[in-house]
């Protein structure tokens, strides 16, 4: 079956991230198709590669990288959810003067578009939040 | 057809779960996850509750989210499936539609 992930809430916050990366690799694990992840609201958090947890500590935003590549899921997160938390690529950076870009690999900006298209293209669209 | 409700919060921190329980339709599937398993315990003040939309809902809780905080199945009340982050999935995919609420 092809799902779709939405995430609300940032990292190492409450829960939200966890369980959403939990319940992805457990679809993923059982041959579903996980279509793409909508970061939103804090969510787009979970996209900044400058995020340094402990060593014994899990690594949210590498998880969710490794899981993109291997799986070739397509993480996007909201562009207005994201310029107001200072998360930016390339473009952004370069389109609002900043001085460099902090999403992490397998991460792409873009808009509400992708959330509406993910939930017409998938048959199931997951929520996580605070 | 039925839909599968997932709640995430404690009872005792908002009224989603009491929200939630209020207004599914019969037949419809609860999955209570993070902080929600706090509800699926036995002799709690929901437990009534719970107890009386399960006569017309099945309720789930997720086992890690449980044991994430001491607690065990045994403590669970009765009539209450315990599924592990692949339930969860199984949930997802045999119910037509997921609502959260957040």
């Amino acid at each position: 079956m092809k799902l779709a992930v939405m995430v609300n809430e940032g990292p190492y916050q409450h829960q939200s991230a966890d369980s959403a990366l939990q319940f992805t690799k457990a679809a993923l694990e059982k041959g579903h198709e996980v279509f793409r992840v909508f970061f939103y609201h804090d969510g787009v958090n979970n996209g900044t590669r400058f995020g340094v947890p402990p060593q014994d500590d899990r690594n949210i935003t590498v998880q969710w990288s490794e899981l993109a590549e291997q799986h070739n899921i397509d993480l996007v997160v909201c562009v207005a959810a994201a310029q107001r938390r200072g998360l930016l690529d390339e473009n952004e950076a370069k389109r609002h003067g900043k001085d460099g870009n902090n999403i992490a690999n397998g991460f792409r900006i873009s808009g509400l578009g992708q959330l509406i298209e993910a939930g017409i293209q998938s048959d199931r669209l997951v929520v996580f939040g605070d | 057809m039925a839909m599968l409700h997932t709640v995430n919060k404690s009872p005792f921190e908002n009224r989603s779960l009491d929200s939630c329980l209020g207004r599914i339709k019969d037949g419809a599937a609860v999955l209570l996850f993070e902080d929600a398993v706090y509800g699926a315990m036995k002799g709690t003040a929901v437990a009534g509750k719970v107890q009386s939309a399960m006569e017309k809902s099945k309720v789930y809780v997720l086992g890690p989210d449980l044991r994430a905080r001491g607690m065990s199945e045994d403590q669970v009340l009765d009539g209450i499936n315990v599924v592990d982050y692949g339930g969860f999935v199984d949930l997802v995919t045999e119910h037509d539609s997921v609502q959260a609420w957040l």
